[in-house]
Formats: structure tokens, C-alpha cells, sequence
């Protein structure tokens, strides 16, 4: 094979600086001393005192985990179902593409499409609004997770679950479902991750009462900023970090083991 | 009496079918398709009083495209979107070709190392850009120390830095693409070729460029979609300086509340996206049949 161009390394090495500088900038200033978010000025854990002090950040994380929490849940159910139905009951390209919408659509448009719709029903925007608009979109990544894995999956095994007497909901139980578990997991965790992180339609949807983090975070950084919220932003990276290794090695186990 | 099990087969299929497809498809129905045909709808109307609109048809909005500051807008969005993809190609392939190029088990561990800050939230992602270009920040503070600026460098609040920012955003979105293409079994081709007595030049000309050109292609599009309709990152590192068709549309909806000329720049931003997919779908499939002649 021949060598790989050096200005192609470079690139790399360069690229990769690009992509880690901002987040370790980021760690290293929260444990600043001083109230300027931008200037270093001594080391302190102060801002992360304030951090777990602060009740309107986490009100605004209680809403957050609520949000995603649900409305990966519900995701996951009707997701997993519709994906099957797509695969296993009927050839409409138009059915299939239809349930692939949100994924693809601009979450402005999305967002303002909800907010037109709720207020022509005079639905009142709060909590509710915010977890109907990502239950969309994490529906739609379930949906596409878990057809990629029925793609490669043989339909055989459910023919000769049926063959030997098995009811149709019995053999979706049984054979279908333990096949779709990792994809099941990974759109699961990638609808849960996304709606951690919304902001756009999350601000089309929610009322004033329901600010969600991303929300707060946002109006932070434009109107109050602190150091406070390097400290926060530290923290959310850990906890992707972690969900990212326990949810990988949890697929990795299953893999094997379907494998 | 085989007639009557298949018919018990059938009818208990059907409500299978209904029992699987039926609540996803309400779902996307309500939520997804009936806001979208809304919108669309909305294009069509007059705007109200108090935002809202006034039913009826009118094409009103539609002529408020072509006035000189919306063309601007939607020129210097297209500009924008476009130099980023650029640069993430320009960025984005080589690290994908070196990748491509590691042993086996390091692979695995750079292309992590890709996705790790797009896991990360994307506000605090955008947010550690203004701390890092701030004229007061860490960048400014480090190059004069070191003596290469002798003022600071007043990058944030830029329309570059909008492009720093939409670029470090969608990055790995162009690398993962175009290292899939790059890792499928048709390298070998390129080992042969070269095996052959094929230049480097060539080979990478008449081997690689072509392989990736599915990867290329679609990390563009997915590069270019999510930058044309952003307006967090102009509203964060543009500083209001640098608007684009996202932040023109959201505005329609939220301060000047007219909600129609909204609309039909929701459907011009609609009408760019469905003649890039459809672009795609034409170069993809001219490509597959130029591979496999």
C-alpha cells in the first residue's frame, strides 16, 4: 500500500487540535478563581458550588430528564412497532418515508410547524407541547435504527417460528424483538442523548414555564454569562462520556452475543 | 378446512399490521405531517393583526422574497452554508483517508475520538468557541504572548466565526461519511492499481476520488442542510452581524410575527434541500452505474 500524503497528516493532527481545543479550554477555565468566564484567575471549585446551589438550573435539568426520559420511552415502543410493521407487513415506499420526516426535516421548520399547530388548537405550550416535539424526531431514529437491523436480519426465523405453531404477536415477542435489541438500545440512547441536547424546537414549543436546559443555557449565554456555566458544560460532558462508554460496551456485549 | 385458517391468518395479520403501523403512523401524522402542511398552507395567506394568520388564498407574501434584503439574506446563507462544506471537505477527507489507512484496532478508537465532541451539547460546544475567541480569551491571550498578534485578533462576532462555529459543528458529519466510503471492500482496487505500476497521483485521481464521491457527496448535504437553517450559532458567534435564512425565519415567527412571508421562506429553504437530495439521488446513481461498468 502506498504511504498516506504528508500534508494529509498534518490536516489530521491539526484537525483533531481543532475539534479538542474548544472542549478542553472549556474544563480547564471552570476552575477559575475570578467571576470573568473568559480570563483565567486562579484556581477554584467555586463555580461548581454555585453549580449544585442553583435552582433554576435544576428545575431546568428536572424538566430536561423528564422530557427525555418520555419521550425516548414512548419512542421506543412505537418506534420498535412501526419499524416492524414497515419491514414485515407492507412494501409502501411512501409509508416508509413518511416515518423517516422528522429525522430529516430542519428542526426550525419542525418546531415552527408545532408552534403554528398549537396555537391554532389553542393547546396551551408547556411541558406537554415540548415532549410531543421531540417524541417526533426520536421516533424517527428508532424507526431507522431498528429497520437497518431487520434489513440484515433474516426473515426466515420468523417464518419457521410461525411454521411450528407460533401466533404472530408470539413470534414479534419472542424471535423479533431479542433480534432488534441492540438497535432497540442504540435508538433508544441516540433519541435520549438528542433530546438531552434540543434547543430549537424545544423553544418553539415550551411555555414559560418549562424551560428545559438547552433553553436556559441559551438565554444564559446570551444575557448572564458566568463562569458558572463552563462548570455545567464539564459536567454534561462526563455524563455523555459515561453514557457513551456504558451504552457502546453494552452493545458491543450483545452483539457478540447475537453474532 | 384450509379456506377458513387462511382467512383466520389473514384477519389476524391485518390487525398485526394495524396494531404496529397504527400508532407510529398517527404519530407522524399529527405531529410531523399536519405542522408541515401548515406551514405550508400558511405560505399562502395573509398575515394577521397580532401575528397568526388571516385565512384565505393570497400570494402576497411571495413577492417580498425578491426585495434586495431578503435576496441578501438568502445569497450570503447560501454563501456561508457552502464555504463550510468546503472547508469540511477540505478538512474531512484527508482525516477520513488517514483513518481509513490505520491498522484495525486503532481505527476504531480515532473514529470515536471524531464523534466525542458532537456528543457533547451543542450549546456548551458553541458556547466553548466564544470563550476561546473572546478578545480577552485564551486564544488572543496565547498568540500575543507569543508574539505572533499585537492586537487582539476580533474574530468572535464575525461572519468567520459563524463558519468556525458551523464548521466545528458538522465536522464529524462530513468525516464519517466519506470514511465509510473509503472503507468499503472496493479499496482493493486501489491496491491492485497500484500493485500494477500505477502512479500515486493516478491512483488517487482514478481509484480513491471516485470511491468517495458517494461519502462526499452526502456529507455535504449533511453539512450544508443543518448550517443553511442554523440561526443558534449567528445568533451566539455572529453577534447579529452575520444573519442567515434561519434566524430571518425564526424571527418572522417570534418578533415581527408574520407568520406567512415566514412560511414561504420556510419553503424556499424546503426547495434547496429537495433539489439537493434530488441532486444526490441523480450523482449517486450515475456513479454506481460508472463502478460497476
Amino acid at each position: 500500500m502506498r504511504p498516506t500524503p504528508l500534508v494529509f497528516k498534518v490536516i489530521t493532527v491539526a484537525a483533531f487540535i481543532f475539534l479538542y481545543l474548544p472542549i478542553i479550554t472549556l474544563i480547564v477555565m471552570s476552575f477559575n478563581g475570578g467571576r470573568n468566564p473568559y480570563v483565567m484567575e486562579g484556581v477554584s471549585l467555586q463555580w461548581y458550588r454555585e453549580l449544585v446551589t442553583d435552582g433554576e438550573l435544576i428545575a431546568a435539568l428536572e424538566q430536561t430528564l423528564i422530557v427525555a426520559t418520555v419521550s425516548s420511552l414512548i419512542a421506543v415502543v412505537v418506534g420498535t412497532a412501526l419499524a416492524v410493521g414497515l419491514a414485515r407487513t407492507t412494501r409502501s415506499r411512501s409509508l416508509e418515508i413518511v416515518s423517516v420526516v422528522p429525522a430529516v426535516i430542519p428542526d426550525v421548520v419542525q418546531g415552527i410547524g408545532l408552534a403554528a399547530m398549537f396555537t391554532l388548537l389553542a393547546v396551551p405550550l408547556g411541558l406537554t407541547t415540548v415532549i410531543a416535539g421531540h417524541t417526533v424526531f426520536a421516533t424517527a431514529f428508532v424507526v431507522s435504527a431498528v429497520r437497518a437491523r431487520l434489513a440484515t436480519s433474516d426473515p426466515s426465523l420468523e417464518e419457521a417460528s410461525r411454521d411450528l405453531g407460533a401466533g404472530t404477536f408470539t413470534t414479534y415477542l419472542r424471535i423479533t424483538t431479542p433480534i432488534m435489541a441492540p438497535a432497540i438500545v442504540a435508538g433508544g440512547l441516540l433519541a435520549f442523548t438528542l433530546s438531552l441536547d434540543e434547543y430549537v424546537i424545544a423553544s418553539f414549543t415550551s411555555g414559560s414555564t418549562s424551560a428545559t436546559l438547552p433553553i436556559l443555557v441559551y438565554s444564559r449565554v446570551r444575557f448572564n454569562l458566568t463562569p458558572e456555566i463552563n462548570a455545567l458544560g464539564t459536567l454534561l460532558i462526563v455524563v455523555s462520556l459515561v453514557a457513551l462508554v456504558i451504552g457502546a460496551r453494552w452493545i458491543g456485549r450483545r452483539g457478540k452475543v447475537s453474532a | 378446512m384450509p379456506a377458513q385458517k387462511a382467512h383466520w391468518q389473514s384477519r389476524s395479520r391485518r390487525r398485526a399490521r394495524a396494531g404496529l403501523l397504527g400508532p407510529g403512523l398517527l404519530l407522524m401524522a399529527v405531529l410531523s405531517i399536519a405542522p408541515l402542511v401548515l406551514v405550508i398552507a400558511y405560505a399562502f395567506m395573509t398575515r394577521g393583526r397580532f401575528g397568526g394568520v388571516v385565512p384565505g388564498f393570497s400570494l402576497d407574501s411571495w413577492a417580498r422574497v425578491l426585495e434586495p434584503i431578503y435576496l441578501g439574506v438568502l445569497w450570503n446563507s447560501i454563501v456561508v452554508a457552502t464555504i463550510t462544506t468546503l472547508l469540511a471537505l477540505a478538512i474531512g477527507f484527508p482525516v477520513a483517508f488517514v483513518i481509513s489507512r490505520l491498522p484495525p484496532q486503532w481505527r476504531m478508537v480515532a473514529l470515536v475520538a471524531v464523534v466525542l465532541p458532537f456528543w457533547t451539547n451543542f450549546l456548551i460546544r458553541t458556547y466553548a468557541w466564544v470563550v476561546l475567541l473572546n478578545d480577552v480569551g485564551p486564544m488572543n491571550k496565547g498568540l500575543a504572548e507569543l508574539g505572533v498578534i499585537s492586537e487582539p485578533l476580533g474574530l468572535l462576532y464575525s461572519e468567520p466565526a459563524v463558519i468556525i462555529g458551523l464548521l466545528y459543528s458538522y465536522l464529524p458529519l462530513m468525516i464519517l461519511p466519506i470514511y465509510a466510503s473509503l472503507s468499503s471492500s472496493e479499496r482493493e482496487i486501489a491496491e491492485a492499481a497500484s500493485d500494477l505500476g500505477a502512479r500515486p497521483w493516478r491512483v488517487f485521481r482514478d481509484v480513491y476520488i471516485p470511491l468517495s464521491v458517494p461519502g462526499i457527496i452526502l456529507g455535504g448535504i449533511f453539512v450544508f442542510v443543518p448550517s443553511i437553517g442554523n440561526f443558534v450559532i449567528p445568533d451566539l458567534m455572529g453577534g447579529g452581524k452575520s444573519v442567515l435564512l434561519g434566524n430571518v425565519i425564526r424571527d418572522q415567527y417570534l418578533t415581527a410575527r408574520d407568520w406567512p412571508f415566514g412560511s414561504v421562506l420556510i419553503l424556499v429553504m424546503l426547495a434547496i434541500l429537495v433539489a439537493l437530495f434530488a441532486a444526490q439521488a441523480v450523482a449517486s446513481r450515475r456513479l454506481t452505474g460508472k463502478l460497476t461498468r
